[in-house]
């Protein structure tokens, strides 16, 4: 094959990667802080694309622009979540929580099931088969608007936790949580409000994600294991580690796609999990924990 | 054994357990001449589910290592013993006795690799994930099984039922089911009251506080796991003559594991007397709805995965023990009864 | 006497951090020994690196001729060396007496035989009466007792105490200490405290090593160390003064 077919293949995956990435950010800020497992990520980011999808299809809405209300519309069903049904199982055990979530997203995936049929759904915008010709690389449209998207909300979110108040005492929660409770932080607010900002994520990431594939109620646990699989890459509860998963695993199903089959490339992700978990499981830019 | 044991067999909560599943078991040896043919397969559906939980439960419920892969040792236990029959004509009770082996191998190095390497908890679930994944898509890959294609059984009418080869109607399924339900119970009763028992739970509790009262927690583990697998294939074989047509894309799909852990934790995670428990409250609950749906025509996928849903839900935030402890409580059993 | 137990020039460190610097004693056989020193004087990761919870980077461990720096925890218990924690850890869910069970099936394959083991242990520790409850119910005096307990159950020739009568009442440090003491003198136990409380070091150890910073600045008894001026200085100094 030639050269060119590579580069542009390698550009998509770095692209569709960057939506990866945004996704399992939102993630990686969940256990970061809360410490709880979001078992339901992927089941949410489905609920995220069905939103666009019904958007655009009712309306004429452009995913690119419902991107931003969707984002909130996530983020009030993350607090909302966290508020009333996580909060109250912060003290239990590790996989009681786990199956909590675990319950959640058989639910959203059934649900969504009930709601939509069985059928994929796509969004058709006018731009889909656009492309921009950069020397020899062929850029698809959506996914440069997609991945650049992706990269200017993940920036944004930098921005929040490095700057604002209300970031910096989530940060104080997520290094010390008794440290937290003791100055007076409102703990279980800055939790809602941590899971309502990565439900966001996938907000984002979902509405994003509908310019790039089509969206079924069974892709929910595909995502939810794409996401753990960026994040145990990148390091559980590092944001740049994330993105860096993320692109990693997108430049990877990518290529696999195009050696091997396209049908095989979760394969490869699943591979680099197991090896990652290994070898180095605190991830690649994670930090050991004790 | 001793004389204190023989104390605790004759107490008298153990008189009314062994009523109880005396009672029980009589009506399920009975249940053939009951039930018409679509409450058979509902209670094959129970008993399949009860068995696989007890399968889950050895590891989760006993030694504490959360899988939500156990659809890989479903899956190969039925691939291995349908490969056998269809290639080479071998029986399901010879193709077990390989099934056992295989299952119990990518058990072990599972097992292994997460034991050896520090890979616990949450992480050790992912594994587990990441393990039955990467079989579903190897699977869907390997020309030898016909990959996507799927792998079918010959169904030939027979005459008679053919135990041997697990050919026959479902009143001969639903008794090897059944046997296998109850095999399995004492199994797991013999191996809770265990020394092996007495270690797992230990390790359940607090994996370091038990190597330093020491026990060989690698060991212990290895065994759980090899255990709950070789268990859990025999589940698969049972699938595969069952229903004489596999899929990758269904027999290792992560549904497959979750549906198999719904049981125990909604019965209750580590009891003996949960995963059965839990299976019938489930499959009862949701076949019970099926057919109030259907009275009502109405046809609406995944309403039962829903109402599955909706009820681990329901179990985890209000009855964080699951249904049979509290139950066993009120019926004055709890104290002898784990 | 013969040492059962020799350190030799131990060394641990964290992240460049040394918590314990080339540490040497013997605990003679038969002997109730103890370690004090400050907070954060290496003393509990001395005491893990002897139950086989950490590798020393540095030297060796001795028990009964063999070295055993190089085992994993469940080996050392093997060996014939028990250990509470400081944050006591028995197995919440089960009862009392399968606390001790546990312990009492390392050796012991049979259950009744190991049941009938633990319920003499649990009646001459008091807590035979409880038998039925789960360990989580229990007082944390009780948790402590029943932490030594199950480490008995293992049939140890060296028991190691990490703080095991911090937090408890002057009465309920003076029953655990005569228990102890019994144990010791009756069975011979050999005994490797980390102790904090004084009253119970003086009342218990033949001989007391003192830790600071990592690093063993005296050794003698219990009275010679209290009076030894490097001792005061970096130890005992705030309380004594």
């Amino acid at each position: 094959m030639p050269l060119d077919v590579y580069l542009n293949v390698v550009v998509a995956g770095i692209l569709t990667g960057l939506v990866y990435g945004l996704m399992a950010l939102g993630l990686s800020v969940i256990f970061g802080v809360v410490r709880v497992v979001n078992f339901a990520h992927g089941e949410m980011m489905s609920i995220a694309m069905y939103l666009a999808v019904v958007l655009f299809a009712s309306f004429g809405l452009d995913p690119l622009l419902m991107l931003v209300p969707i984002a909130a519309v996530m983020f009030a069903f993350g607090y909302l979540l966290q508020a009333g049904l996580i909060n109250p199982f912060i003290t239990r055990p590790e996989h009681s929580q786990f199956l909590l979530l675990v319950a959640l997203a058989i639910i959203i995936v059934n649900a969504l099931l009930l709601i939509f049929g069985p059928d994929a759904r796509t969004v058709q915008t006018s731009y889909a088969y656009d492309s921009f010709q950069l020397g020899p690389l062929l850029v698809d449209a959506s996914k440069a608007y997609a991945g650049g998207a992706a990269i200017a909300f993940a920036a944004a979110l930098f921005a929040f936790f490095r700057y604002s108040r209300v970031g910096t005492a989530i940060r104080a929660c997520a290094d010390n949580y008794t440290g937290a409770l003791v100055i007076g932080l409102d703990v279980k607010r800055l939790y809602a409000l941590t899971f309502g900002l990565g439900a966001a994520c996938v907000g984002a990431a979902g509405s994003m994600m509908t310019l790039i594939v089509d969206v079924t109620p069974i892709i929910g646990p595909t995502y939810t294991l794409l996401a753990f699989v960026i994040v145990i890459t990148g390091g559980l509860g590092s944001m740049a580690g994330a993105l860096l998963g993320g692109i990693l695993i997108g430049l990877t199903e990518a290529l696999a796609g195009l050696v091997f089959t396209p049908s095989a490339k979760s394969m490869f992700a699943f591979a680099i999990l197991v090896l990652v978990l290994l070898f180095r499981p605190q991830g690649l830019l994670g930090q050991r924990l004790s | 054994m001793s004389a204190a044991w023989l104390a605790r067999f004759s107490g008298g909560a153990w008189r009314r357990i062994f009523v109880l599943l005396a009672l029980l078991l009589a009506v399920l040896l009975a249940a053939p001449w009951i039930v018409n043919d679509y409450l058979l397969t509902v209670l094959i559906v129970i008993l399949y589910s009860a068995f696989t939980g007890q399968a889950w439960n050895i590891m989760m419920g006993f030694a504490g290592q959360l899988s939500l892969g156990h659809a890989l040792y479903a899956g190969l236990g039925a691939y291995v013993a349908a490969v056998l029959f269809v290639d080479f004509g071998i029986g399901p009770w010879l193709g077990f006795l390989a099934a056992v082996p295989a299952a119990a191998a990518c058990g072990a190095i599972i097992g292994f690799l997460a034991f050896r390497f520090g890979v616990a908890g949450v992480y050790f679930a992912i594994l587990t994930i990441a393990f039955a994944e990467f079989a579903r898509i190897g699977f869907d890959h390997i020309a030898a099984v016909n990959a996507s294609a799927g792998l079918f059984l010959p169904v030939r009418q027979v005459a008679h039922n053919d135990v041997w080869h697990l050919r026959g109607d479902p009143t001969m399924f639903y008794y090897v089911i059944l046997a296998a339900t109850v095999v399995a119970f004492i199994l797991c009763r013999l191996l809770l009251e265990s020394r092996l028992g007495y270690f797992w739970r230990a390790i359940r509790e607090d994996e370091e506080a038990a190597r330093a009262a020491g026990v060989p927690t690698f060991r212990c583990k290895m065994y759980a796991v090899m255990i709950s697998a070789a268990l859990t294939s025999f589940a698969g074989v049972f699938y595969a003559f069952f229903y004489n047509n596999l899929f990758p894309e269904q027999v290792f799909n992560i549904g497959r594991s979750i549906e198999m852990i719904l049981g125990p934790i909604i019965g209750g995670i580590g009891t003996l007397f949960g995963p059965i428990l839990g299976a019938f409250v489930l499959t009862g609950l949701a076949e019970s709805l099926n057919s109030i749906m259907a009275a009502f025509g109405l046809s609406m996928p995944g309403a039962t995965q829903v109402f599955y849903g909706v009820c681990l839900l329901v179990v985890i935030v209000a009855l964080p023990e699951g249904v049979w402890p509290p139950l066993a409580r009120r019926l004055g059993l709890f104290k002898e009864w784990p | 006497m013969t040492a059962l137990l020799s350190l030799q020039q131990i060394s641990k460190r964290f992240r460049g951090l040394v918590a314990v610097d080339g540490v040497s004693f013997d605990v003679q056989q038969g002997e109730v020994y103890a370690v004090i020193g400050p907070n954060g004087a290496g003393k509990t990761t001395l005491f893990n690196m002897i139950a086989g919870a950490l590798k020393p980077d540095q030297g060796g461990i001795v028990f009964d001729g063999k070295p055993i720096q190089n085992l994993s925890p469940d080996v050392v218990c093997r060996r014939g060396i028990a250990r509470t924690f400081q944050l006591v850890r028995p197995f919440p869910a089960l009862s009392v007496e399968d606390n001790v069970l546990v312990g009492a099936l390392l050796h012991r394959h049979g259950i009744g035989e190991a049941r009938e083991r633990a319920q003499a242990l649990l009646r001459r520790f008091d807590l035979f009466d409880r038998r039925r409850h789960p360990a989580s119910a229990l007082t944390l005096p009780d948790r402590k007792r029943l932490e030594v307990i199950r480490a008995l159950a293992t049939e140890p020739k060296l028991l190691l105490l990490d703080e095991v009568v911090a937090g408890l009442r002057p009465t309920e440090v003076d029953r655990l200490v005569a228990v102890l003491r019994e144990l010791n003198r009756d069975s011979g136990l050999t005994i490797l405290m980390i102790e904090h409380v004084m009253r119970a070091v003086m009342a218990l150890a033949a001989r007391v090593l003192v830790l600071d910073h990592g690093v063993a600045i005296a050794e003698g008894t219990p009275d010679q160390v209290v009076r030894d001026p490097a001792v005061v200085q970096s130890y005992l100094g705030a309380e004594a003064v």
